[in-house]
């Protein structure tokens, strides 16, 4: 195929192209299949002859889909630029008028044209009904978008964009069009749904009197006994976890690097925990130390002679959850900042007399600003957008991403209130960026040149010294002892009251027992866990891929409005896990993209929430090799695609290793989002284990998260196996890739 | 083109399914009640047909808000379990459908009763009485007398001692709040909820909560169903029913078809299935203590018996329709639960 057209003097990436879309349209079925498209179900039920299965121009032909007849025209416009002879600017012209009317009628006709006919109501006014329906699309509609598209960037390309770079235009296109579909698309439809009234009418007054709702912006709490909005509530809880992570992270980043400490590496370890804990499980082991019948409790009050209380429940308990989890997330963002702080610079201040007091208030502090910043908006983020502690020790204290959530499964029923708090935490997160952005500003923080560093780090003034041992020390001691009593807790017949050893809730959770027709997989825990280990699989590769390719993108090349781009990529950062679990219910639940209650929908949102992992390792990665190792292999003619896969993948591999496993990691561990998301077929571990502790049944929740806990340890050890071998890249990948690290 | 086109996927077909696999029976079950009730069900269910089922354990409230959302394109088969209510409003909306089961003849009247008031799209399955449980150990620590009466619950000696679950989010609560309008009236009962307020430590997100943290003795009394009491009392935790003086209200868990059920067969197979007298029985095991729907299933040892409860003459229609619900849940939103303690 490929000698003829060459032979014909035709464009091969137009023609494949075209024959890609011309696949999309007459050999794959059109719609998408209950069973899925891999069942394959479409070749032997039918095909062209059944409606549901019917590829794109048997629809037209055989089913009077007749509103699919443009797609099979429009495409062809490209077929001018399928001559080598055309020059390339008329050419592109061509290509893109085909490959954005194709894109636009495909996504008209989707929208237009639904499960119920029509979707809106003046084409019904216009046309009269429509007698006939459309579900989502399927397997053959996405490879004619995806062929459109690349018709589309190609043309863009053919015009000079990206210096004619089709793979560069193609890469961008990608990125945009997915970025744009599952985050923009998603969060827009939020916006809207709290802008309307339970018929589904424009109602701006609804949205203004749920918005204004007093059970949100009540300060009544300052002055009285009537309890803060939950809006308040939201914020200051997120603003004491945000400091308080900072500052314990700052102390255990100093002990680490700046002290004589000798247990360096254990600290170092302890910072993996929180990253591998399913949720829900420390806000257990607190109740169980600090709850009214709590070791602890009983103990001071008995010592105290004061009647034990419920002082855990409400904000101190949830941020003591907060403050274990996200504490190891300061540290890795600080510990980078604070080995990157030139100790040159402070043997300069010391050479000018000053002392190590001033010296690490007046030069080595501000040095670590933006360290410090980024560590107080992630710690923020985090608190907001966390939705396992405050369901465990909230008691009465309400946050936004507990509401929202039963705003919509709870008894009022009323997605358009869990919209407006969606909208609330939003913005509270984005104002905390660019709160961060003025406050870092457009200093230098730049310490690390290529030149040599001579000199070695200077000690901590005393004060500091001793100040971060002991805020440091006892707080490791104290994350010991919550795992090891994580991991007892799975071990006894009743956590916290009968503690007999016994491996029943093991048993319960993964037995297999013989009935009639073969095995039965009867443990309650199986079903839930091979679909989170097979979808999380699944999951990461796409995200170190689009992760990366973004990556590159942004340090590689140069084109109008990468600015936006980077901020659409990293957008999805920002966004809490409620509102993009709300969002994708709201957006994928009808057609034309009809994902709700498959596997796919789980997949897609991982790859997106934790797309901006892939990208910062990445762009950690890249910036460490030289771009002359492109540049001469470009000059040695070879494509820009050959050049990254030959010079740049190999040279990524640690980093693409440390995007897979983390990404997997990451969507084991994944509530706030996939509690929407799951069906019947794709239950996942945190919404099993949510279910357990819902029940009050936390010796089966504990052994869940301790088997969890270890397949995470194996894939990290896996990981560390991997990478270990290259020498290259191992310190930046183990201290950049924790630095995006969101519920 | 066509035939070649067609013999062409043949052959890819056939080279896919050399096997020949034959499309094997299913069942996707949205179950309601606890996760080892719900895993007993679709094991003994598998092990006797071979159907395979797919379930999802949600709350009775999740999964209602579920099947609404999905009514254009049900994804669901049968929902099994859960407090009446829901499955009575998703009747009204339509979101199920009728089945004259051949069991009906079986069960008793209560369950029927259920059944013939949804027009036969939802049927009994179990019952349950509301009430409390407290825990001894406390109880005797604080010196505080036995209550016995729903009274008993607004005295002040009981202030931060109480927990029951917020009707907003939990099906349980809601039955609390409609038992205690009915058995007072509608303005008593509402000042009695405002000093039963005062008195409550915490409104839990789930129903049976109150009564588990009542067990590990993170609250003295837990409002809940008593047969979630008696779980916990049979656990091993020193928690002590009650059955109001007053009177109370109950439950009547419920299961339903879903209009436009994939499986239809295969739903009213397990819709046969669960009204078994031997099916039901077997709720004992995972420590499900309600009342079984079929006069032929011996209620558990353990249960509260419906003869010795003082039960209302629970208006589930009225109660269960929705605007009702929407009007009571705003009015104790208002006037109750936004009271400074």
């Amino acid at each position: 195929m490929r000698a003829k057209a060459d032979a014909s003097g035709l464009r091969r990436e137009v023609g494949a192209l075209l024959l890609l879309a011309s696949a999309g349209f007459v050999l794959l079925p059109w719609y998408a299949q209950e069973e899925g498209f891999l069942s394959l179900i479409w070749l032997t039920e039918g095909w062209i002859d059944d409606p549901d299965y019917a590829p794109g121009l048997f629809q037209v032909l055989l089913h009077g889909r007749w509103w699919l007849a443009p797609l099979a025209l429009l495409p062809l416009l490209a077929l001018p630029a399928l001559s080598r002879r055309r020059p390339r600017m008329e050419a592109g012209r061509w290509l893109i008028l085909a490959g954005a009317l194709t894109l636009a009628w495909l996504l008209f006709q989707g929208f237009a044209i639904n499960h119920r006919g029509w979707a809106w109501s003046w084409l019904a006014a216009l046309f009269g009904p429509l007698g006939d329906r459309q579900y989502g699309i399927g397997g053959g509609a996405v490879l004619l978008a995806t062929a459109a598209l690349f018709l589309l960037t190609q043309g863009i390309a053919d015009r000079g964009a990206a210096k004619g770079d089709a793979f560069v235009v193609g890469g961008i296109g990608l990125v945009v069009a997915s970025v744009a579909l599952f985050i923009f698309f998603p969060i827009l439809q939020v916006l809207e749904s709290a802008f309307l009234d339970n018929d589904g009418a424009f109602a701006p007054m609804v949205f203004l009197a749920k918005f204004t709702d007093p059970k949100i912006w009540s300060l009544s709490c300052v002055t009285t006994g009537y309890r803060c909005g939950v809006a308040w509530n939201t914020v200051f809880l997120a603003v004491l976890t945000g400091a308080g992570t900072t500052l314990l992270g700052l102390a255990f980043a100093l002990v680490v690097t700046r002290t004589s400490f000798r247990l360096k590496r254990v600290l170092r370890t302890l910072t993996v925990l929180p990253i591998i804990t399913p949720p829900f499980v420390v806000g257990l082991a607190i109740i169980l130390l600090f709850g009214r019948s709590g070791t602890v409790t009983q103990f001071v009050a008995d010592f105290l002679g004061i009647a034990p209380g419920r002082w855990i429940y409400g904000l101190p308990g949830i941020w003591l959850a907060q403050m274990l989890a996200f504490t190891p997330i300061a540290f890795l963002v600080l510990i980078g900042v604070v080995e990157g702080v030139s100790p040159s610079l402070e043997e300069a201040a010391q050479t000018l007399r000053a002392d190590s007091w001033t010296t690490f208030t007046t030069v080595s502090l501000p040095l670590m600003r933006p360290g410090l910043a980024n560590a107080f908006l992630l710690g923020f983020i985090e608190s907001m957008a966390d939705f396992g502690n405050p369901l465990v020790l909230g008691g009465n204290y309400d946050v936004l991403s507990t509401e929202i959530f039963f705003a919509i499964v709870g008894a009022q029923n009323d997605p358009g209130r869990a919209a407006v708090l969606a909208i609330i935490l939003l913005s509270f997160t984005l104002l905390a960026f660019w709160a961060q952005q003025r406050w870092v500003g457009r200093s230098s923080y730049t310490t690390v040149t290529g030149k040599g560093d001579a000199g070695r780090p200077l000690p901590l003034p005393r004060l500091v010294d001793v100040a971060c041992r002991s805020a440091a020390l006892p707080w490791a001691a104290f994350t010991l002892v919550i795992y090891a009593m994580i991991l007892f807790g799975g071990f006894v017949e009743i956590w916290g009251r009968d503690h007999s050893f016994t491996l029943r809730h093991y048993i319960q959770a993964f037995s297999v027992t013989v009935g009639d027709y073969g095995l039965v997989w009867s443990g309650s825990a199986w079903n839930s866990f091979w679909t989170t280990i097979r979808i999380a699989a699944l999951s990461a590769v796409p995200t170190a891929i689009i992760g990366l390719l973004t990556a590159w993108l942004l340090v590689r090349q140069n084109f109008t409005g990468k600015r936006l781009f980077e901020f659409g990529t990293m957008l999805s950062f920002a966004i809490p896990g409620t509102v993009i679990g709300v969002s994708y219910i709201l957006a994928f639940n009808v057609p034309p993209i009809e994902i709700t209650g498959t596997g796919i929908i789980l997949i897609i949102s991982f790859i997106f929430r934790n797309m901006p992992v892939g990208v910062r390792a990445g762009i950690a990665a890249l910036s460490q090799l030289d771009p002359s190792l492109d540049e001469a292999s470009l000059t040695l003619r070879a494509s820009t695609w050959t050049t990254l896969r030959r010079i740049l993948l190999p040279l990524l591999k640690p980093a693409m290793l440390a995007a897979l496993v983390y990404a997997f990691v990451r969507a084991m561990t994944a509530v706030s989002a996939v509690v929407f998301l799951v069906s019947a077929n794709y239950d996942l571990a945190t919404n099993y284990i949510l279910g357990r502790v819902e029940n009050g049944d936390y010796g089966l929740a504990i052994a869940y998260s301790s088997v969890l806990i270890l397949v995470m340890l194996l894939a990290i050890g896996l990981m560390q196996l991997l990478i270990g071998q290259r020498r290259l890249g191992r310190r930046e990948t183990g201290r950049l890739m924790p630095v995006e690290q969101t519920a | 083109m066509r035939k070649f086109l067609l013999s062409g996927a043949a052959l890819v077909a056939i080279g896919a399914f050399s096997a020949g696999t034959a499309e094997a029976k299913k069942l996707t079950l949205y179950c309601s009640p606890q996760e080892e009730w719900c895993q007993l069900m679709v094991t003994e269910f598998q092990k006797e047909t071979g159907i395979k089922v797919a379930m999802t354990r949600k709350s009775s409230g999740e999964t209602f808000a579920q099947i609404r959302a999905e009514r254009d394109n049900p994804k669901g088969d049968v929902w099994w379990g859960g407090t009446g209510d829901p499955h009575l409003q998703a009747a009204e909306e339509g979101l199920t459908q009728e089945y004259n089961s051949p069991m009906l003849a079986e069960l008793h009247d209560w369950a029927v009763r259920q059944h013939e008031a949804a027009k036969g799209r939802t049927v009994g399955i179990y019952a349950g009485a509301l009430g409390f449980g407290f825990n001894t150990e406390l109880l005797a620590e604080k010196g505080l007398p036995e209550p016995k009466c729903w009274a008993d619950l607004i005295k002040p000696e009981f202030k931060g001692e109480v927990q029951m679950a917020n009707p907003n989010s939990s099906g349980t609560a809601y039955t609390t709040l409609a038992t205690i309008v009915q058995l007072f009236g509608e303005d008593e009962g509402f000042e009695f909820l405002k000093k039963l307020h005062m008195n409550i430590n915490q409104y839990t997100k789930s129903g049976s909560a109150p009564i588990k943290a009542a067990a590990r003795g993170e609250t003295t009394v837990g409002i809940v169903f008593q047969h979630d009491a008696v779980t916990q009392k049979v656990a091993g935790f020193p928690i002590q029913v009650v059955s109001p003086c007053e009177g109370t209200g109950y439950e009547i868990g419920s299961m339903s078809i879903i209009n436009g059920a994939r499986n239809l067969e295969e739903a009213k197979m397990f819709y046969d299935f669960a009204l078994r007298a031997d099916v039901q029985e077997m709720a004992r095991t995972v420590r499900a203590y309600q009342v079984p729907s079929n006069k032929n299933a011996a209620p558990p040892p353990e249960a509260p018996k419906l003869e010795d409860i003082k039960l209302i003459d629970y208006d589930f229609k009225t109660y269960g329709s929705s605007a009702t619900r929407t009007r009571l849940l705003k009015k104790w939103d208002d006037e109750v639960n936004s009271l400074p303690r």
